[in-house]
């Protein structure tokens, strides 16, 4: 019995990381809460991420470019969680609710 | 191909469950009906995604991804669903054409592009390294070529703290809610 060697490839991480990509835009736009979009946004930085760090694995030559990078998504990441999330307790405490069709003074 | 029964092999088949676990946890997040159960398969995608981390031969970035994400995200969106109270989306998906069918094909079609565009190109592998991108390289660049970006980006945290403090009280006021 035998077994390709899945962690060594290039094109394993880079076809997960475009699933990633792909679930996190789909839920994005098929989430009718303002919570479950922004469960959505973090899995396509998740993609992103992983995109990175194989890359950093694989091609790069200084192999510590790289995880910077990912360590400084992670903290912008974090930054634009708690925003959003203070945005939304906002948004529930005037309007009662946090579904996306109901938020809609602006459409006249 | 490497025989099943070896230390690359199943290594191997390790690295296939992780993947099955980041999937299936990209799966449910998506999906579930309640968002309680959506965070949860939030945790689980971003256990999935540390492991590949610790495939891709760093495991500093596999332990912050664990910690920031499955330790602090995760439970502030817990505590995000707690306070906001949604209702099940059982009307998931029943909304105009774009949240249904369109969504699903637009995904598949950004997969497919992404992928194909990686498998077609020919990547150029590096002649050499000029160092072996353990943690302690990483804290040399950290402070020395990166010193800028790391200020810059404790700046934005703080800034970020400030503002959804300012952001969540602004809401408690205007409702009238206390003196």
């Amino acid at each position: 019995m035998s077994i390709p060697a899945f962690g060594d490839n290039l094109i394993t991480y880079l076809i997960i990381a475009a699933l990633l990509f792909g679930i996190g835009f789909y839920g994005l736009v098929h989430r009718r809460t303002l919570i479950g979009m922004l469960i959505a946004g973090e899995l396509i930085l998740a993609g992103a991420s992983l995109n990175f760090m194989a890359f950093n694995r694989f091609l790069a030559p200084d192999p510590t470019v790289g995880q910077i990078f990912t360590l400084f998504i992670m903290g912008i990441a974090a930054a634009e969680a708690a925003i959003a999330l203070s945005i939304i307790i906002a948004v529930y405490r005037n309007f009662r609710t946090i579904d996306v069709d109901d938020i809609a003074e602006l459409n006249g | 191909m490497v025989p099943l029964f070896s230390a690359e092999g199943l290594s191997s088949l390790v690295f296939l469950v992780i993947v099955m676990t980041t999937v299936l946890g990209a799966v449910i997040a998506t999906h579930s009906e309640r968002l309680i159960r959506a965070v949860t398969g939030l945790a689980i995608c971003f256990i999935g995604v540390s492991g590949l981390y610790y495939y891709l031969n760093s495991p500093f970035v596999a332990l912050m991804e664990m910690l920031i994400y499955v330790g602090a995200v995760c439970v502030t969106i817990v505590f995000a669903v707690m306070l906001a109270d949604p209702k099940p989306e059982i009307e998931v998906g029943k909304g105009s054409i774009f949240t249904g069918p369109l969504s699903f094909a637009l995904g598949i079609l950004l997969f497919w592009g992404l992928s194909s565009l990686a498998g077609k190109t020919a990547w150029i592998s590096t002649p050499e390294r000029i160092n072996d991108g353990s943690l302690e390289e990483v804290g040399k660049a950290l402070l020395t070529n990166y010193s800028m970006v790391f200020e810059l980006i404790s700046l934005v945290l703080l800034l970020a703290i400030i503002g959804a403090l300012v952001l969540a009280r602004q809401g408690r006021s205007q409702t009238g809610g206390e003196s």
